[in-house]
């Protein structure tokens, strides 16, 4: 009855002191088991792929070889939701963090593969990868986006590059001819600004880091180097300061106003290439039906980004999307079975017909060149050796923390200069490779 | 308190109270203890008429032991009240806490990684961050240019209220409550697309060409200001409004017959008398104004250029949700925290001293 003498007041902090301790004790943050472990030959298997902006094309071919799959294999179903592109990393984080719900095959961004190894979330399909008849002719780069560590995650699904969209009916205007070299871009952009005060010579954007790094690796620069399976940032190098320097000289009232363009990304700039204020702009293959919409339609052609010599073109980022089998599948030989026959080079032809989607096999993509004219740009980009960002789990994290934006954007609005820009760059690219490890 | 009146109790307990709460003598008396704010289910006690016992009992059965007059029996009722708190408000800022002491990324959530224990490593990284002091110097200084001009607003308007004809004060009261209700992620778009470069009236009508608002700091953050004081404004005068009603008229009619202006009958008068109001819209805007999450974000796009724009909340969900770094959104959160309760902490100090030499 000791307790009863307690002063009723000081219950209070007690019970909560109580309470605190109990939930101390019963619920540190949680960790999901990823592990999977099952096999199971029959069943459901759930897939996510992204949802397109038309989505119907790219649900028929899958639809197709969904009913090859569930013919083949006896008392299999498979279930395919689209997942909603923006809101892909918030879905893919939850499948991981509850494996229970999760899918057993995702489509996810390309960059976001190590980071996605890093989580536990991916399986290791190295040797089934390997033994499958079809993935020798996957294009290196290709390869590499789904390669970590020397593991294989994956199977690329498409690949997306970028190159020169410019307006024929402008250029005919002022009689310019094509820039074959990354200075005459630069003037060309500039004679255009100054000949036609209300159209960007080139649309450049301060946030637009897949359009910025052609520049950079064309003056020979690298975002980082491995070294020894960890990153160490290279942005701050004279080569890759030169590129800076190139693309940063493209914001300012001669050619993309730094008050407009620096606060821009890649949709914008394509967006404003579409809508007719743009003479030229560095779209995708994928920005193809987004500029057919707009107002540049029928009045534009497109060639690979220049290099810095005559002749040469511009490494371009090799983006795209992969197939990868979770790790906490419970049915993993027939997830990756139905990996391999969605990214087949039958189910990337088919989808590169609905979608326009460039294939990642370097002899299906040739073929569809042939057959579809506009693509051969970007295919000749492709083959002239497209690049990777690093393949560290440390990726995702210096994409999401703006560091390559936040870089040009106070080179850009004359916060910094090159120098100190890119070493302040590097210096946090190498906190999140050494913190990422 | 108007609702504490004498009412047979014993009878009345409401289902959720505990089988001590139906003891007949002392114990209704003495359950004045809890007010209706505190309970988190006042709509069950209601009902039945409230287990709140007439006020007059309090205290009066002598110094006896707590249980003998029931002493405990006040918590039995608040137990559901404090239950809750505790599952909403104890143990999520326990966690939060918890978690900014450990190595806590998407890695381990997923289960890719141990969860491992890092002491203050992530405030020791916080801390040493350049950013992170830029962030928190904006933080305040914006903070306080949104208190200041919203007060300013909400008590100049609130005044107004109460000088104009019905028509304009129904229209002025129409328009404070539109902005009230309005999103603040519809808000802070239509006040962007006001401002657009390209296609905004303001520009038009100012004759600016295609100035653009948001591209330098500190007109980035005046745009920002105007949509929160805009939307935070009205709670502060409405408030403050219903406050000057409650003054008695005769203190103001002496006022004005002693000559008073009207600025002095604000200050010597209306204000003193609206302490407590004023101190609490005040709290309320620190809080709110320190915390500005959506119209930073949808406004400058995420924290501006180069991030020049971000506010502590802002930079913490970059940290914690942008980058999976959850560890270290945690340990801002838990900064922003004590920052909050220190600033209301002061605040209420300075005021109690104020309010003693008055």
């Amino acid at each position: 009855m000791k307790l009863a003498h307690f002063p009723a007041r000081m219950a209070a902090p007690i019970a909560a002191l109580l309470v605190a301790g109990l939930t101390a004790t019963a619920c540190a943050p949680e960790s999901s088991d990823n592990s999977g472990g099952k096999d199971e030959k029959s069943g459901t298997l759930r897939v996510w792929l992204f949802q397109e902006v038309t989505n119907t094309p790219k649900e028929k071919v899958v639809d197709s070889v969904v009913t090859a799959f569930e013919k083949a294999h006896d008392g299999v179903k498979v279930d395919v939701q689209y997942i909603p592109v923006e809101t892909r990393a918030e879905k893919i984080k939850a499948a991981f963090n509850d494996p229970k719900s999760a899918p057993d095959l995702i489509e996810y961004g390309n960059t976001d593969t190590a980071g996605y190894v890093k989580d536990g979330g991916l399986a290791d399909v190295t040797e089934e990868f390997t033994d499958w008849s079809e993935s020798k002719d996957t294009d290196p780069t290709a390869k590499q986006s789904v390669t970590v560590d020397g593991k294989i995650y994956g199977a690329p699904y498409f690949v997306g590059v970028r190159a020169l969209y410019y307006r024929t009916d402008v250029f005919e205007d002022l009689g310019l001819d094509v820039p074959k070299t990354q200075d005459e871009l630069i003037s060309t952009a500039k004679e255009i600004r100054q000949a036609k005060p209300d159209l960007y010579g080139l649309a450049v954007g301060g946030a637009y880091t897949y359009g910025a790094m052609p520049f950079i690796w064309a003056n020979g620069g690298e975002i980082a180097e491995g070294k020894g399976g960890s990153y160490a940032a290279t942005i701050d190098s004279p080569q890759a300061r030169k590129g800076i320097k190139a693309y940063t000289s493209l914001f300012g009232d001669d050619n993309c106003p730094a008050d407009k363009c620096a606060g821009m990304g890649g949709n914008d700039t394509v967006t404003a290439f579409a809508s007719g204020k743009a003479a030229m702009a560095i779209g995708g293959d994928f920005s193809h039906a987004a500029i057919e919409a707009g107002k540049a339609k029928g009045k534009y052609a497109v060639v690979p980004l220049p290099g810095v010599e005559s002749g040469d073109i511009a490494p371009a980022f090799a983006g795209g999307n992969n197939l990868g089998v979770l790790n906490s599948t419970s049915h993993r030989t027939l997830a990756v079975d139905l990996m391999e026959q969605l990214a087949s080079k039958k189910t990337q032809s088919a989808l590169f017909d609905a979608m326009g989607f460039l294939p990642t096999f370097t002899d299906v993509r040739q073929d569809v060149a042939k057959r579809e004219p506009f693509v051969e740009p970007f295919v000749k980009t492709l083959g002239a050796g497209a690049k990777f960002v690093p393949a560290s789990p440390a990726w995702s994290q210096i994409d999401a923390s703006l560091v390559l934006p936040t870089m040009f954007q106070e080179i850009v609005s004359g916060r910094k200069d090159v120098a100190a820009a890119s070493e302040d760059a590097a210096k946090k690219m190498n906190a999140a490779f050494s913190s990422a490890g | 308190m108007s609702r504490m009146t004498n009412r047979s109790l014993p009878g009345s307990a409401p289902g959720t109270a505990a089988p001590g709460a139906g003891a007949p003598g002392p114990a209704p008396s003495l359950m004045a203890g809890p007010r209706p704010g505190t309970g988190a289910e006042p709509a069950k006690n209601a009902p039945s008429g409230g287990p709140w016992g007439p006020r007059t009992g309090r205290g009066k059965p002598g110094r006896t032991s707590p249980l003998a007059r029931g002493g405990w029996t006040p918590w039995l009722y608040l137990a559901p009240a404090l239950v809750v708190i505790g599952g909403l408000l104890v143990y999520p800022v326990y966690q939060l806490g918890l978690i900014s002491f450990l190595e806590y990324t998407q890695a381990q959530v997923s289960g890719g990684e141990p969860t491992t224990f890092q002491g203050f490593g992530n405030y020791a990284t916080l801390f040493r961050d350049e950013q992170f002091w830029q962030v928190l110097l904006a933080t305040v200084v914006f903070a306080a240019a949104c208190v200041v001009s919203t007060l300013a607003v909400g008590c100049a308007l609130a005044v107004l209220l109460t000088r104009v004809r019905a028509v304009p004060r129904l229209a002025l009261m129409l328009a404070a409550l539109g902005a009230w209700a309005t999103p603040a992620v519809t808000g802070s778009t239509v006040w962007l697309l006001l401002f657009d470069p390209d296609f905004g009236p303001v520009n038009r009508v100012l004759g600016l060409g295609d100035h653009s608002w948001t591209y330098d700091r500190f007109s980035a953050f005046a745009l920002v200001l105007l949509e929160v004081v805009w939307c935070s404004f009205p709670f502060v005068m409405v408030t403050v409004y219903a406050g000057i009603r409650a003054v008695p008229s005769e203190v103001l009619e002496a006022a004005s017959l002693d000559g008073a202006s009207q600025w002095r009958v604000w200050r010597s008068v209306l204000a003193p008398m609206l302490r407590p109001i004023l101190v609490v819209v005040t709290i309320q805007s620190v809080i709110w104004d320190f915390k500005v999450f959506t119209q930073i974000y949808v406004m400058t796009n995420g924290g501006g250029i180069a991030g020049q724009n971000l506010v502590l909340n802002v930079y913490a969900y970059q940290k914690a949700f942008a980058s999976s770094q959850y560890s270290l959104g945690s340990a801002i959160g838990v900064v922003m925290l004590l920052i909050l309760l220190a600033v209301t902490l002061v605040y209420l100090r300075l005021l109690r001293k104020q309010g003693e030499e008055l």
